[in-house]
């Protein structure tokens, strides 16, 4: 009898736990850490290492944001989500930001009441099949066995793909990737589909890359991006302003290297001197110090940089920059302006 | 006077709620109903507020909204412009399938295993253990994935087939195509059939054929059962029972074949056409996964409880039954097993409810069950999870009830007898 | 007088049984050769033994345990038989402290590990009778300290937290033969949860102010690995003890309400398959809760598999109830013996004994079946393995890891199933 005293306990250590009704600012300062949902391990975008290090182009984002915040791009805590668990965990507060290659369409903006952020990643839905296969475009793959990731927008771009151009599919949906990868790497389907740089990621870590080709066909528009709870704009204004600072400082040659160098005194660029901190004052306006812009590209570097780390030439995922270069070099990249 | 006082009936007191026993049972369930109550008025309440907070509310309005999703195991009429609610349904007969199939396998092997494990051939008995264990004793999961995989890589690929001289040939006289993306077997089909027949408005249909058939059959069983019960009768009269199996097997089986002969009855065989087979039956690998994965699962509980039933008949009734000079292996199929029937029932009907339950671990190889469908993509595209996660448990429990009340029923059936 | 010459007068030395009837020999013939049905079945046996094996060995025993990437697994493979089909064990060593502890801190490793020890330690005296009994007062310590030492925190609120408990027993203690059995449980349980709700945290918070002592915080959401799977098992699995053991009660009470209220509840959670309990931790429960509760997904499916298993820990014990004579009950009326007292005193302990069995195979389930949350994103082993299936250097590892998770669990597993029926065979003994 006295043993159900111990869940007493148990349950007062975990309600402990429970939140006031603060801004979402706040709750994080007074946690010290951001809490970032993230996917549960796509190369290149989030991952743990073997030392339990996330790495990736997602995770990047929670750094900067949380570097911005808290002046600590380590004080995160990354909690993996699944395609189903990612807006709960969003909407009851489990997690202050979801940076989880999630894409911005109208019902998840309106009615699963969400706020998008600007955009970090242009995708677009592609076809991966084996070269051996003599496929050349997505218009012949009729009859084809297509794996399928479940819970995103795919499943949806798939039927109405097949449908449009009215040839048949067999759809092998799975719950995770990594089904679909080994379910793919074993020919138990013809085609692999998932956003294009998903698929650049897949094809990175098969034993011989070259062997498969990513057609030719986008069939959807898949802008991804970081998304927070709608209502509170304070802090979504800083996680907006935190991706476009990133995006900026690409823009205006801001770099890891430079930036504290740059943010020591003023230079001959207002907009980077508003940014950094040193004329005006938009940290403030934004619920944050002066320095935030610095923090915040001193983390991880620049937009391109992040890339270029994570996702790409140089990298086994070897991106293009594609519609993700900045406006200025025809690119869809193009921050608001910092005033 | 003083001593009449004493008798006269007490007057009631609050005290007397909890102290004298008449009432304290009574005040005990009034404040179980009330707490009961009031749980459920605050969980209710926390929920109302929390869907106000996130501008949310209950509505079931998407089951008629179309899907946008395919699923490709259909068993009826089925595509993308389909409803969410066609889409569950789509989903509760797979789960269905995928248990029935199951649940057969599953009994098949456990009382092999279960008889097996009490061979007296040493080497046996010892591998049937460590199938039992081996299965007993790794998480579901694991085994559906690895058997998955499994599939997946040791079966040949469709385009294997292919060519003049193919790495992989169809099985048993061309017919069977064993391929990593699932068995394709024979469809049966029938060139003068009657066609379907539509219910609920058209929204399904039904082949009338399989009706017929299927009536001819159960007519079939049920005049062989007379034929028996007649031969039953006689050798209670007479003593001698008349041989009756060529006629009961020319009843069961004669008026069916020629009801196939009439329907033109032939078989639709698999062929390589583009990337993959048409034609015949597909059986995916994901439904062939999960099948020998909750078979082997559950055969390794279902082989315990034959074996404590059987060991659970007393040894004497072999002894007798050996005495008796009945063949052993007779012994175990006329004497030992219908006794240990009583014992091994009640508790196999619970492990067909654990399989049924288990097969919602279907999600893990994306068969679409009930889980996969409304509890998966459905779920995702309308983000009701309220909704779906109540119609999709109370459907669950529904199912779980049905074969709970079975259970009863056979227990209350058996308990009769004995008395 | 007939010389009856055909009788024995003296008993013959016993011979020795004929060679084939004894030894090694014998022993075949008679369990492996008897008829020739059975010799098949030797035979065939015998060949799937060995091509089961003859596949197995050369697979698993590969010098691969150095390996830092799959191609290099394959190398190695290639140069020693000349194809690549054997198995990689690199990204075991690698690996393998994620896949027991998850994220957890790597340099306090020792917190995870002396809880484990002590737990060993605080169930010794229930499973085996020779452990001295003294070991009996770790029982209510161990929760406690156990929390403390995986969660981390200051000293003070464990210690805090167990005053609660001290409270209810002293209180259980005074209370105890001054008023009745149903005042006395409320009280009982009463007073530290209200201890518990208001004032364990102001007061630990003050004395963490003045002796300020305090180990590192470690969030749930880095336990991962077979520490998650065990961490979610344990604690359902002892939680939901006395919950069962109240539901099973309630299932055979007198009291038509209650009853039906444990039938519905125990039916419930029976109906369901663990999986949709298991969305609902994950995507429901918060929106149950007061707006505003937020306690992580650890704690929700905590309590969610408490539930689950609790309504099967019910069916344990109620099988256990059932199987009492119920002279036993007749002799606790007898006596004059309250309810409560009798369930106490008389009933509980033997039901509870004759349910150890049922117990433990209920605990091996549950800890199977913690596996599931890998579906809902945690990191328990098969959650892990997707992670290091997306890591390039492993992509395509899926067998290595999936056999090492597997052996993990048939160790715990297995030796809980043995050690059950080692206990029901000493119960057969007893009785």
């Amino acid at each position: 009898m006295k043993k159900s005293l111990f869940i007493g306990a148990l349950l007062a250590l975990g309600m402990a736990a429970t939140t006031s009704g603060a801004s979402t600012l706040e709750e994080v300062k007074a946690r010290g850490t951001l809490n970032c949902g993230t996917s549960t391990g796509v190369a290149g975008f989030s991952l743990p290492d073997a030392n339990n290090v996330y790495q990736g182009f997602d995770v990047a984002i929670c750094r900067g944001i949380a570097a911005a915040v808290l002046g600590d791009p380590m004080a995160v805590e990354f909690v993996p989500t699944t395609g189903k668990t990612r807006f709960t965990a969003l909407s009851s507060g489990e997690v202050d930001v979801l940076s989880r290659t999630t894409t911005w369409t109208f019902s998840r903006d309106v009615d699963l009441k969400m706020d998008f952020h600007g955009v970090n990643y242009y995708d677009g839905q592609g076809f991966m099949v084996p070269r051996s296969l003599g496929v050349t475009s997505a218009k012949d793959l009729d009859g084809a066995t297509v794996c399928i990731q479940v819970g995103t927008t795919t499943e949806l771009n798939l039927a109405d793909f097949f449908r449009v151009n009215g040839i048949t599919y067999e759809p092998v949906p799975t719950e995770k990737s990594s089904e679909s990868r080994s379910l793919y790497q074993a020919e138990a389907c013809d085609v692999y589909t998932t956003d294009a740089s998903g698929l650049a990621s897949a094809r990175s870590t098969f034993a011989d890359p070259s062997a498969h080709v990513i057609l030719p066909e986008i069939v959807s528009k898949e802008p991804l991006g970081p998304v927070t709870r709608h209502g509170d704009n304070q802090w979504g204004d800083i996680v907006r302003w935190t991706l476009n600072a990133l995006i900026s400082a690409e823009e205006l040659g801001i770099t890891q290297a430079n930036v504290a160098e740059m943010a020591a005194a003023p230079t001959n660029n207002p907009e980077i001197n508003r940014m950094l901190g040193t004329e005006g004052n938009l940290g403030p306006m934004l619920g944050l110090d002066k320095d935030w812009a610095h923090r915040v590209i001193a983390a991880e570097g620049n937009y391109g940089e992040i890339f270029e780390k994570y996702l790409g030439v140089n990298t086994q995922i070897g991106l293009e920059r594609g519609l993700n270069a900045q406006w200025t070099d025809g690119g869809l990249l193009y921050s608001p302006p910092f005033r | 006077m003083a001593q009449h006082q004493d008798f006269k009936k007490p007057t009631f007191e609050l005290s007397m709620l909890l102290y004298d026993t008449r009432y304290r049972s009574t005040s005990f369930q009034v404040i179980a109903l009330i707490l009961f109550f009031s749980l459920i008025w605050w969980l209710v309440n926390n929920t109302m507020s929390n869907l106000a907070i996130t501008g949310k509310d209950i509505d079931f309005s998407f089951l008629v909204h179309e899907s946008n999703y395919d699923i490709n195991q259909r068993l009826l009429e089925y595509d993308s412009r389909s409803s969410h609610g066609r889409a569950a349904v789509l989903g509760v007969l797979n789960t269905l399938v995928l248990s029935a199939i199951g649940c057969v396998t599953a009994t098949i092997l456990g009382v092999f295993v279960g008889i097996a494990r009490l061979s007296k051939n040493w080497i046996v008995a010892r591998i049937m253990t460590v199938h039992i264990e081996i299965f007993r004793n790794v998480p579901l999961l694991l085994w559906i994935l690895l058997i998955m995989s499994m599939v997946a890589h040791s079966f040949p690929v469709p385009k294997h087939f292919r060519g003049a001289d193919p790495i992989a040939t169809m099985k048993l006289f061309d017919s069977v195509a064993l391929t990593n993306r699932g068995f394709y077997i024979p469809e049966p089909l029938f060139s003068n059939g009657f066609g379907d027949m539509g219910f609920f408005s058209n929204s399904f249909y039904i082949s009338i054929d399989l009706i017929v058939i299927l009536a001819i059959l159960i007519g079939s069983i049920w005049a062989s059962g007379k034929i028996k019960a007649r031969a039953k009768r006689i050798q209670e009269e007479t003593g001698i029972r008349p041989t009756t199996w060529y006629l009961r097997l020319g009843v069961i089986f004669i008026p069916t074949i020629l009801l196939l002969v009439y329907l033109g009855f032939y078989l639709g065989y698999p062929e390589l056409k583009g990337f993959n087979f048409k034609g015949g039956i597909h059986l995916r690998n994901s439904l062939i996964a999960l099948w020998i994965a909750l078979s082997l699962y559950t055969s390794a509980f279902i082989a315990e409880i034959v074996r404590s039933g059987i060991l659970a008949v007393s040894k004497g009734q072999t002894e007798a039954a050996g005495a008796l000079g009945i063949k052993p292996n007779v012994i175990m199929a006329l004497v030992i097993l219908p006794q240990a029937l009583k014992v091994i029932v009640p508790p196999l009907i619970s492990n067909y409810l654990n399989l049924t339950k288990n097969s919602s671990l279907a999600i893990a190889v994306g068969y679409m069950d009930l889980t996969g469908t409304l509890m998966g993509i459905t779920l995702n595209q309308t983000g009701r999870e309220l909704e779906t996660l109540l119609l999709g448990m109370s459907i669950y429990l529904t199912i779980s009830l049905l074969i709970s009340a079975v259970i009863n029923w056979y227990n209350r059936r058996n308990d009769m007898v004995e008395r | 007088m007939r010389n009856v010459s055909f009788v024995r007068s003296e008993m013959l030395a016993e011979q020795t049984p004929p060679l084939t009837s004894i030894g090694v020999i014998g022993w075949a013939r008679e369990n492996l050769f008897n008829g020739w049905f059975n010799s098949i079945l030797t035979v065939i046996s015998l060949y799937i033994v060995y091509s089961f094996l003859s596949f197995l060995i050369p697979w698993v025993l590969t010098p691969t345990w150095k390996a830092t990437s799959l191609n290099e697994c394959r190398e190695i493979n290639t140069a020693l038989t000349g194809h690549h089909s054997g198995a990689c064990w690199g990204v075991i060593t690698e690996r393998w402290p994620q896949f027991i502890f998850g994220f957890y801190d790597r340099s306090i490793l020792w917190r995870p590990i002396l809880v484990f020890v002590l737990f060993l330690a605080t169930i010794a005296p229930i499973l085996f009778e020779r452990v001295p009994r003294k070991l009996f007062l770790l029982g209510p310590v161990f929760p406690f300290l156990a929390v403390w030492l995986l969660w981390g925190g200051s000293i003070w609120s464990p210690v805090f937290s167990f005053l609660g408990l001290v409270l209810g027993y002293l209180v259980w203690r005074s209370l105890k033969e001054r008023v009745n059995a149903v005042i006395l449980l409320l009280s009982s349980i009463g007073v530290p949860i209200i201890w518990w709700m208001f004032l364990t945290e102001p007061a630990s918070g003050l004395l963490a102010e003045i002796i300020p002592y305090e180990i590192q915080i470690l969030p749930s959401r880095d336990f991962g690995g077979l520490l998650l799977s065990l961490t979610i098992g344990l604690t359902a699995i002892f939680c939901s003890l006395p919950i069962g053991i109240f539901l099973a009660l309630g299932r055979q009470s007198d009291l038509l309400i209650v009853k039906v209220l444990c039938v519905w509840f125990i039916e419930f959670i029976r109906g369901v398959p663990l999986i949709t309990l298991l969305f609902v931790a994950s995507t429901l429960l918060n929106i149950f809760m007061p707006p505003g509760t937020n306690f992580d997904i650890i704690m929700r499916v905590v309590i969610m598999v408490t539930l689950f298993s609790s309504a099967y820990m019910a069916e344990v014990v109620r099988g256990g109830l059932a199987g009492l004579d119920s002279g036993q009950y007749e002799a606790a009326n007898a006596l004059g013996f309250s309810y409560w007292k009798a369930q106490r005193l008389i009933i509980m302990p033997q039901a509870l004994k004759i349910s150890i069995p049922g117990i433990v195979s209920n605990f091996i389930g549950v800890l199977k079946d913690t596996t599931l949350v890998s579906v809902i994103g945690l990191f328990d082993p098969i959650g892990l393995t997707t992670v290091v299936l997306a890591d390039m250097r492993w992509n395509g590892v899926y067998w290595e890891l999936n056999v090492f998770v597997a052996l993990c669990f048939f160790v715990f597993c297995f030796s809980m199933s043995r050690y059950s029926m080692y206990l029901e065979r000493k119960l057969r003994k007893e009785n």
